[in-house]
């Protein structure tokens, strides 16, 4: 039986991850808790708006309310960016230590050796992401998606398509690019032809996305069910209907984590329960019960034993699967 | 749903350049009501109080991929909203302050066409500070200009100082030709209370209905002067020509006021569904109070464009009569159709 141990904190967890098998939670207040042989935080900023991971998954990189961007893990913290009194809005970790950041209209990828290098758009940068392969990077943006490739002097690359998106991911092989968009829909480019992907149908607008092992699958919230999109065709879901794991009539699908070996997802609801869905059979393990209020993101340890979760009420916690 | 109790109210603040606007912020901002707001500008500019809760924002419309022209909304209000109400506890209410040349559409419609800042936040009242000198001018040139007054819940109508008696009084009368159901104030230096322009809840209808209860009664009562809209002297305002003509040209915008008695329900909701999306794009706001034939309540329904909200309000009173009132504020409407159209849903 799965074990919950619970971290109750105040407002929202923006981001939930393991830092070398740490549980880390990053909470909109700026604070960065952690469960390392009991309860520790460090304040790191005023208000903190994005996170992600740096590459090799040991520290946490977020972006602020104060216009300024951080490295931390366990009680230390440093200084990697500032752009003024405007919010940094999205953070983006790349290879050899860069990181990309974006205010308003801007971009910036600052390089492993402090470099920093800016990008204007003519809209705002809604979305970042880096590319798997090579020094790369997509804007989700007002009517399509940027790729610029910050190592050279290359003109970007435009993919077009009309709406606004908001949040960007690149399939762990490199060759798909989903976008969310402000519509109940995602879209997706194939990058070597430029082919559309329209993955509609969804009766909320998408938050979360995560890629299966190897990348076969793309799950998603904004539903009642996650909704699993199948790429391991060369045209990705062209064509294909997707996966529907753990539909619920009350509730709606949050957050979603793929486990990072098997084809089973964790789904988050927005009534806090969180659930383990294995996508062959559709067999369902319930992690946890409902809580006080949506699920917000969730990641699975190395050892694939454990799941963090946070929610946008401060009820987060560890599920151990073994129990 | 708790969340409907724990919306965050949110005012919009139009105007032109030179119109007030930053000193009204900036008296939002200072002035001791015991109310905290979290206020999102375009630049930070002129606003001389430094504040954590002062967002600033690159106004960014996003026309929805709907093939609906008129369905936009402001994306990066939606980006903002969110990220503020994730720390909810630290303000009352939100002001958001809109560039001179910004169109209050995809501002107000940001707050009910996205699921999540609905969810959220509620629009309480979008106020236009006008210049009392120049908005001649302004509406020669711009169209915004039009538009801020006629999407209006609140007019502050500033500088008073700076005009004369009778160029006063024909601004106003401009205004009020343009929007017949705002609130006007007379001002200088953009002197409001500003509990007339915060905490209004304009887009409630039913309170909007509470605070003015007049405010639907269209051209016909303002002739008599005898409502209150609020002024910070007494206005003569009894001589305008209203909803159709005003003493100042170039304006584009009109109104249409609609009466008629008790509605036939399976005629009137057809009805007013194709209105608004045949008309949606030139209606900029529609207001009403519906009698709905056997329906003991007053039925009351508020639109932009083709975003449309009704909802029973209260029983109707012994011997209140049962009359349906329809206030559409917009461009290229026409009268005749409408009240033609109106009548014949009529049970």
């Amino acid at each position: 039986m799965p074990t919950v141990a619970p971290l109750d904190l105040d407002g929202h967890c923006v981001s939930a991850v393991f830092l070398d098998d740490v549980p880390h939670f990053a909470m909109a207040d700026g604070t960065i808790h952690r469960l390392d042989h009991g309860h520790k935080w460090q304040e790191v900023h005023d208000g903190l708006l994005a996170a992600t991971l740096d590459q090799p998954k040991t520290r946490l990189i977020t972006g602020g309310e104060d216009g300024k961007v951080f490295s931390s893990a366990g009680d230390t913290s440093y200084l990697l960016a500032e752009a003024g009194r405007k919010w940094i809005t999205s953070v983006a970790s790349g290879p050899q230590g860069a990181i990309a950041y974006a205010t308003g209209k801007t971009a910036f990828v600052r390089f492993g050796d402090g470099k920093v290098k800016e990008f204007q758009h003519p809209r705002s940068v809604e979305g970042l992401a880096f590319s798997p392969k090579g020094m790369r990077f997509g804007v989700a943006r007002y009517n399509g998606a940027t790729l610029h490739f910050p190592a050279t002097d290359g003109k970007p690359v435009e993919l077009e398509w009309a709406g606004a998106h908001t949040g960007i991911t690149f399939s762990p092989d490199g060759n798909f690019l989903v976008t969310t968009m402000q519509e109940n829909a995602l879209h997706g480019w194939k990058l070597s032809d430029g082919k559309h992907m329209r993955m509609s149908g969804y009766p909320a607008k998408v938050k979360s996305l995560s890629w299966s092992a190897k990348g076969k699958w793309l799950a998603s919230s904004g539903a009642q069910a996650a909704i699993v999109w199948p790429f391991s065709g060369k045209d990705g879901p062209m064509g294909k209907a997707p996966l529907e794991l753990g539909t619920r009539g009350n509730a709606m699908v949050t957050a979603v984590a793929c486990h990072p070996s098997q084809d089973v997802a964790a789904i988050g609801y927005d009534d806090g329960m969180v659930m383990a869905v294995r996508f062959a059979d559709l067999k369902e393990v319930l992690l946890r019960r409902p809580g006080k209020g949506a699920i917000t993101s969730m990641m699975w340890d190395r050892e694939e034993r454990r799941l963090v979760f946070g929610s946008e009420t401060g009820d987060c916690g560890v599920v151990d699967i073994a129990g | 749903m708790t969340e409907s109790q724990t919306q965050i109210p949110v005012t919009v603040l139009t105007g032109y350049l030179g119109s007030g606007k930053t000193t009204l912020l900036n008296r939002i901002l200072s002035e001791n009501h015991g109310k905290r707001y979290a206020v999102i500008v375009n630049e930070f500019g002129e606003i001389g109080i430094d504040n954590e809760l002062i967002v600033e924002s690159d106004e960014e419309i996003y026309e929805m991929n709907n093939g609906c022209v008129c369905c936009t909304v402001r994306g990066d209000l939606i980006r903002v909203v969110e990220g503020l109400m994730r720390r909810p506890g630290r303000f009352d209410a939100i002001v958001v302050e809109t560039t001179g040349l910004a169109d209050p559409v995809p501002v107000a419609q940001t707050f009910f066409m996205d699921e999540d800042v609905r969810a959220k936040t509620k629009l309480d009242a979008v106020v236009a500070l006008v210049d009392a000198k120049h908005l001649p001018l302004r509406l020669k040139d711009s169209r915004e200009a039009e538009d801020q007054i006629a999407f209006a819940d609140v007019v502050v109508l500033n500088k008073t100082d700076l005009v004369t008696a009778e160029e006063l009084a024909a601004v106003e009368a401009t205004i009020r030709a343009i929007n017949p159901t705002a609130k006007i104030h007379r001002t200088t230096r953009a002197g409001v209370g500003l509990d007339q322009v915060l905490d209004r809840g304009a887009f409630d209808l039913s309170r909007a209905l509470e605070n003015d209860p007049h405010f639907l009664d269209g051209d016909h009562d303002h002739a008599h002067g005898d409502h209150d809209h609020v002024h910070d002297e007494n206005c003569g305002h009894d001589h305008h020509d209203h909803g159709h003509a005003s003493p100042i040209h170039d304006v584009t915008v009109q109104s249409v006021s609609l009466r008629g008695g008790e509605m036939d329900p399976k005629k009137f909701f057809p009805w007013i569904e194709k209105i608004t999306q045949m008309e949606g794009p030139n209606i900029l706001r529609l207001k009403g109070i519906i009698a709905i034939k056997d329906d003991p309540d007053r039925y009351v329904i508020q639109g932009v464009h083709m975003i449309m909200e009704g909802d029973h309000q209260r029983p109707w009173k012994d011997g209140e009569k049962h009359e349906s009132r329809l206030v559409f504020i917009g461009r290229d409407l026409s009268t005749e159709r409408l009240q033609r159209s109106f009548e014949a849903c009529q049970a």
